[in-house]
């Protein structure tokens, strides 16, 4: 495997000095020699190359057009595409080495520092203020004046967007609200198993709102462990929770289960962004990954339907922190 | 009186006759473009973006910038019926029904990844090289600035398609927009006219960023940076017959116009095979974007990884008291790192003048990495770090298909993160000052030294070859 690397790399090197015609490795000359040189290469065969090049790449560009209106695969349009680039490429670089006349010339570099016309600019510039007394005040009314237009510019850019206000902790959930899933039916806590992971949506609110959608799990009623406060927010086991992670705003659609007690980690919500990990049985709390705080919590209570709703609004704001999260 | 016509001479007459145009024609005609491979890489991007504008126009005349939503009806099965944005739709149906939309489509994302690598490659090459030096301060300062548009060019065009990947890397922007302490909500609202997911007026405004406002400030900075290399010429590595004043090379005309223009249809070329013969980002697969859905094992595009990989590596830090979330957790990851980093790309010029070289002179000569064993071994040392957080950004993919424990890597990485630059950078340095000591060349010659039995018996080692630079 090695010695095939080393010959392929001993190939490209004798490909290089094929087509640069130049040796490595060689002492640097001097520096004061004079490297300019015109070489008329006069290569027949080559121009033939080219040509055979620049006529397959025609052929590769008719193929493309045939492709194109048989309506056939993205590979063969791909294909025949770039092949025809690829062929023109070639050509034109054989034609660049080969064909026409090599050449390397010297060319000086251009000045860019004019020690004279430094000064003598600088002083055309001065020289716009002769004669100004209240230099001060023409400067302070000149600054007064732009920084007015430029709020003229700016303040505009305040329609782009409403004022934030409560807006950004804003939740559909109210007292009694009926949970329901991606298909506007209500969760019935029957049909829920211990282990069970499901998205619920206050029932008519819009599903796309960052307050609507929540995880509803159902854990064992003895793992769960809630401040007396919420002692009443998990009715038969259920807790649920904002599904917009804390951190940054993806959905938390993870839900990690221990089959096997015993040696199985935690049951955990996990967010597959940055891997923020909550703990479903004590108040969502963040137990690895980048989050910053816990998921909000939204109260459960079971109506006389044996339907889940909610008991309250959620603990906190929903999604990303800012600012105004306390 | 009848002249016989000259195909060359002809047009050349025209156009100086009426511009007088002549004398410009032979300066160009004599420009002299330096050889080495290395230059090419700043043409990759070039000739990328040219791709990036064609094919850019042709899909943009087929998507809807939308996120109004209808039923999906075109011919993948699996979507049918499906509910999604006009955006998520309208992409679809150039990728299915469109012929040749898709070879556009997936063109137009190669070459964006193609890009953005040809940028941070030719940075790297400037960087290594003192080619940043005077007076090519001001080129170093728009040559980042473009490394810094292009990525959120990229992420602004990988997010208008509005399926899943696109939804989530928005919803980590806009907790990014949102962490900026103090008003962060405010840039937010302002930024998606309302919460996450945003108003009507949120796609449009995305649109215009990608297809218009970016490309624009990058073209007008892509005109001004080739505009003050002409001036400036290129530089060149030291060689026969050059000196700080002049440049030997290959003249536009015929050798260099013939050779560039081969490297372009080349970019071309793999940019369009890539397209044609490598499936990217297939939308279908994920499916449209919903802001209560996600997946795991998602990978945003290369170029956003360093990014993922510090919001990933960041420990659940958030400073709150008296009320307030001071600084939320994304904005160490998402706005902190990047601005470091790109702060020092921006000071570097200056940073190492004042500290490293204290250097003001002109430099039109290039330095060999060896050359300048301080600044390659603190530039080996910042890419350690970037490289190690992108790494971890992959965290997830590695723990899927070699099985370290995600957990565990998280806690390798952000040691790492502190230990591995000086590592590295003490590595390079030592490296550097082995090769300038030996003259050298790791790869290419006899590395060793020649061991010579003297008539008694004895072995006699060989002077160096190479003779030490002063």
């Amino acid at each position: 495997m090695i010695a095939l690397l080393g010959r392929l790399l001993a190939l490209i090197a004798i490909v290089r000095r094929v087509l640069l015609g130049r040796g490595r490795g060689l002492p640097a000359p001097e520096p004061e020699a004079d490297p300019s040189e015109r070489r008329v290469p006069a290569d027949a065969r080559a121009e033939a190359i080219v040509a055979g090049l620049a006529l397959g790449a025609a052929a590769a560009a008719v193929a493309f057009v045939v492709f194109y209106v048989v309506d056939a695969d993205t590979r063969l349009l791909g294909l025949t595409a770039g092949l025809a680039l690829a062929l023109v490429a070639a050509a034109l670089l054989v034609a660049s080495l080969r064909v026409v006349p090599q050449v390397t010339e010297v060319e000086e570099r251009a000045q860019l520092l004019h020690p004279d016309e430094t000064g003598r600019a600088a002083e055309d510039a001065r020289s716009a203020g002769e004669g100004i007394s209240r230099r001060r005040l023409l400067t302070a009314a000149g600054g007064a004046a732009a920084a007015g237009l430029g709020a003229v510019a700016v303040v505009p850019i305040a329609s782009l967007g409403p004022s934030v206000a409560d807006r950004l902790a804003a939740s559909p959930w109210r007292r009694g609200r009926l949970l329901v899933d991606e298909e506007d039916r209500p969760l019935r806590v029957d049909d829920l198993e211990t282990g069970a992971f499901v998205t619920a949506f206050p029932q008519g609110a819009d599903k796309r709102d960052l307050g609507s959608p929540v995880v509803v799990v159902r854990l064992d009623p003895r793992t769960i462990q809630l401040r007396p406060s919420r002692r009443s927010w998990a009715p038969l086991g259920f807790v649920a929770y904002s599904k917009i992670c804390t951190h940054a705003g993806c959905a938390v659609s993870e839900f990690r289960y221990p089959l096997y007690q015993p040696t199985s980690k935690a049951p955990g919500l996990v967010c597959p962004c940055h891997y923020s990990t909550f703990d479903p049985a004590s108040e969502g709390d963040v137990t690895f990954g980048p989050a910053g705080r816990p998921l909000p919590q939204l109260p459960l209570a079971v109506d006389g339907a044996r339907q889940l709703r909610a008991a309250g609004p959620l603990s906190a704001p929903p999604g990303p922190a800012w600012w105004g999260v306390k | 009186m009848s002249r016989r016509r000259d195909p060359v001479a002809d047009p050349v007459r025209v156009v100086d006759e009426r511009l007088g145009a002549a004398p410009l024609l032979r300066k160009a005609f004599h420009y002299v473009f330096p050889d080495h491979w290395s230059f090419l890489l700043g043409e990759i991007a070039l000739y990328s973006f040219v791709i990036l504008v064609a094919t850019g126009t042709y899909i943009a005349l087929f998507f809807e910038p939308s996120s109004h939503e209808s039923v999906y009806h075109g011919s993948y099965a699996p979507l049918q019926g499906h509910v999604a944005s006009d955006a998520y739709v309208s992409t679809m149906r150039l990728s299915f029904e469109v012929p040749a939309g898709l070879l556009m489509r997936q063109t137009h994302h190669w070459a964006a990844l193609v890009f953005i690598a040809a940028i941070v490659v030719h940075v790297m090459r400037v960087f290594f090289t003192g080619a940043f030096r005077r007076p090519r301060e001001l080129n170093w300062v728009i040559g980042v600035t473009m490394l810094a548009l292009a990525v959120l060019e990229g992420f602004l065009g990988y997010s208008l398609v509005d399926d899943l990947m696109s939804g989530m890397g928005l919803a980590i922007a806009y907790a990014v927009a949102i962490s900026i302490p103090g008003v962060g909500g405010q840039v937010a609202t302002l930024l998606w006219d309302g919460r996450f997911p945003g108003s009507d007026h949120f796609w449009p405004r995305l649109f215009i960023g990608h297809v218009f406002l970016l490309p624009a400030v990058l073209a007008t900075l892509i005109g001004l940076h080739l505009a003050i290399i002409m001036r400036q010429h290129h530089t060149q590595f030291p060689g026969r017959g050059r000196t700080e004043g002049n440049v030997v090379g290959t003249p536009l005309w015929p050798g260099y116009a013939l050779r560039t223009l081969g490297w372009f249809f080349a970019v071309a070329a793999v940019l369009v095979l890539l397209g044609g013969l490598v499936q990217i980002n297939p939308i279908w697969i994920w499916g449209p974007y919903e802001p209560w859905q996600s997946t795991n094992g998602a990978q945003p595009d290369w170029f956003l990884g360093w990014l993922i990989g510090a919001l990933r590596t960041m420990p659940p830090l958030e400073a709150r008291f008296a009320g307030h979330t001071w600084i939320p957790n994304p904005f160490f990851g998402g706005l902190l790192f990047p601005s470091v980093c790109f702060g020092l790309l921006y000071l570097w010029p200056w940073l190492e003048q004042r500290f490293v070289t204290r250097d003001r002179r002109r430099h039109e000569l290039l330095d060999r990495p060896r050359d300048n064993p301080l600044r390659t071994a603190i530039g080996a040392g910042f890419f350690t770090w970037v490289t190690v957080v992108f790494i971890a950004g992959a965290a997830d993919r590695i723990l899927v298909t070699i099985g370290f424990p995600y957990e565990g890597q998280i806690w390798f990485f952000r040691i790492a993160d502190f230990v591995a630059p000086p590592v590295v950078a003490l590595l390079t340095y030592a490296a550097c000052r082995e090769l300038q000591r030996s003259e050298l060349h790791p790869l290419r010659a006899f590395a060793g030294r020649r061991v010579r039995r003297t008539a008694a018996g004895g072995f006699v080692a060989e002077p160096e070859r190479g003779v030490a630079r002063e």
